[in-house]
């Protein structure tokens, strides 16, 4: 396989908040303490007058862009996704979500690919909070070219949004050529034997797990799933009915996340078997970014080896 | 401030408690004791203070009110109402389920409404934060906040004050209703707050005490806010208050924190306003 672009999500996030700086008067960016891993320090070099540290105080960073987006701006505030969805969900459910605030939240170093820093530091359970608050959207991208696009629908889109990006670099899949829309699926791949539902980091190893299950003789459909809420329904449902069968692909906590949204729109609509990969209801661990991915079961040799031991595959 | 309008607030004081009174009663539900402690604050905040036009409550170059003590809501619709935002009748419907007055503010239902609040120490970020944005768009707005004393306990309050000092936000007026009881009981047996003067100021605030009953001492802590333009300094008012004042079987009662009064007790209180408006009339 030819040498493929890896870009960390991070630091599309950072590169489209500047390219967004340049476009329009309104963006302000808010980090608290975290820019330089964050990538915001992207835009504050280039916007020192637009930037506006918090300090290491996520829960009024919330709060304040509350009260700036009721003032015309539009805030993009950052940290890791543990100290946005984890640390400020009140915040963010109160002060953001009840009043339906044009906020957005660049949460980044989602996910046990954090790595090195650990249990503390891997959040695997943001999809899950932030879906739960009334008319939020909550986005994932699975590499540079959809997380760069998915900046900028954020800031057209009237309304918060909760952007999880990742810390570890990630293969480049798309082309400048794809077009991302908010609550819009992308089937990367045909197959009707499976259908495998990803997102973020996932969608590359569900990919790459489709491939070696075309070599046992298994046609597995790869849908990337950018946008958690609102999900593509359609997308989905077509899945179930000419696949039969879904296996969910995410790198978070099993309960709570894309899995179990797959899992309510099948049940209600269409009723087919859906398997969830994930993290299994348990805390990461330190390790390299590969290394955890493997213990926990979600790169594409895992992928492909757990989706041959379900009974309906045999 | 003359004799005549300082009765007039006086006067208008009277008549938000009887506001307060009356809603609760008809909801059943809700926060008399801390809506009757900064009814003073209200009374001058929107008579002689804040500026803005019940006809255009959007209006961008507005000034914004947030309460960061969402509980007292009652307070705050009372004044919105008299002011002409909304009909006075629309008090009686409080927290009812076909109503636009939510138990706590919200932005979205009720016109003059600045901020959606209720949770405690949320409000005060949300005013830093419009501060700062009146700050950044180089616009000449004042952002006038209210706080419970209690409500200091919450670590956002003081996360909120670092960023308007550091920030340089002098268009921030932060009061505090420091009545001294939050709803377990006194604030320095349940968890102490004090000394509130000596925290603000090592924050980076200039504060100024005052009673939070004679609109005199209002007069003077404003006029020390707008003293302050060109300081970077926010503002701190901390208002000696009386929790339920205006009521006597309510006053300094950590009990009626969250209880409504029911007819008997409504028809006691009013009696005692009326008395008061006859004693402010014979000053």
């Amino acid at each position: 396989m030819a040498e493929t672009k890896k870009i960390a999500t991070r630091e599309s996030y950072g590169n489209a908040l500047k390219e967004l700086g340049a476009k329009t008067e309104n963006v302000v960016v808010m980090d608290a303490d975290l820019a330089g891993a964050t990538k915001t320090g992207v835009f504050k070099a280039a916007y020192p007058d637009r930037f506006f540290d918090c300090g290491i105080a996520e829960a009024n960073m919330a709060g304040v862009a509350a009260g700036l987006s009721t003032m015309g701006l539009v805030p993009f505030i950052s940290t890791f996704a543990m100290f946005s969805a984890g640390r400020c969900f009140e915040q963010i459910r109160n002060s953001i979500g009840y009043p339906h605030l044009n906020v957005k939240i660049g949460a980044t170093h989602g996910g046990i690919s954090v790595g090195e820093d650990g249990a503390s530091h891997q959040c695997c359970e943001d999809f899950a909070l932030m879906r739960s608050i009334p008319g939020m959207v909550v986005m994932c991208p699975a590499d540079d070219v959809e997380a760069r696009q998915m900046v900028q629908a954020a800031y057209e889109y009237e309304g918060p949004c909760y952007m999880r990006f990742g810390r570890a670099a990630t293969p480049v899949f798309h082309g400048e050529d794809y077009k991302f829309q908010i609550g819009r699926a992308e089937i990367v791949r045909p197959g009707g034997d499976v259908a495998l539902i990803a997102t973020g980091i996932m969608v590359s190893e569900a990919i790459a797990a489709a491939d070696i299950l075309a070599e046992q003789g298994i046609s597995a459909r790869v849908i990337n799933m950018p946008t958690i809420k609102p999900l593509d329904e359609k997308v989905v449902l077509e899945a179930a009915k000419e696949c039969g069968k879904i296996v969910t692909v995410e790198e978070h906590n099993i309960l709570g996340g894309l899995g179990e949204a797959v899992c309510g729109v099948v049940t209600e609509q269409r009723p087919v078997l859906v398997h969830r990969i994930g993290v299994r209801d348990k805390f990461g661990r330190s390790g390299s970014a590969a290394e955890l991915l493997r213990q926990f079961g979600l790169c594409a040799e895992n992928i492909a080896a757990e989706i041959r031991t379900l009974d309906c595959m045999k | 401030m003359n004799k005549e309008r300082k009765k007039e607030l006086q006067m208008y004081a009277v008549e938000v408690r009887e506001l307060i009174l009356r809603a609760t009663n008809s909801s059943g539900t809700g926060h008399p004791g801390g809506s009757l402690s900064s009814a003073d604050y209200f009374t001058y905040l929107y008579n002689e203070e804040i500026r803005v036009n019940p006809k255009e409550p959007k209006a961008p170059e507005r000034d914004r009110f947030v309460l960061s003590k969402g509980h007292v809501a009652p307070a705050l619709y009372a004044v919105l109402a008299l002011k002409g935002y909304f009909p006075a009748e629309d008090l009686l419907t409080l927290r009812k389920i076909d109503s636009h007055l939510q138990g706590h503010p919200n932005m979205n239902t009720t016109p003059g409404v600045d901020m959606s609040t209720g949770s405690l120490g949320q409000g005060i970020s949300a005013a830093a934060g419009m501060a700062k944005g009146a700050k950044h768009l180089g616009r000449d707005i004042h952002v006038y906040t209210l706080l419970g004393d209690g409500e200091t306990g919450e670590g956002e309050v003081w996360e909120a004050v670092m960023f308007a000092a550091h920030y340089g936000l002098d268009n921030l007026c932060i009061a505090v209703d420091v009545n001294g009881l939050q709803i377990d009981g006194y604030t320095k047996e349940v968890m102490n707050v004090e000394p509130l003067d000596k925290k603000f100021e090592a924050f980076g605030c200039d504060v100024i005490t005052v009673q939070g009953h004679d609109f005199c001492e209002l007069e003077k802590a404003f006029q020390r806010f707008h003293g302050n333009k060109g300081s970077k300094k926010p503002t701190v008012i901390l208002m000696k208050t009386i929790k339920g004042k205006g009521v006597s079987f309510m006053e300094d009662m950590a009990g009626w924190h969250g209880k409504a009064p029911n007819d008997e007790q409504l028809s006691q209180a009013l009696k005692e306003l009326e008395a008061e408006r006859v004693k402010i009339r014979e000053e």
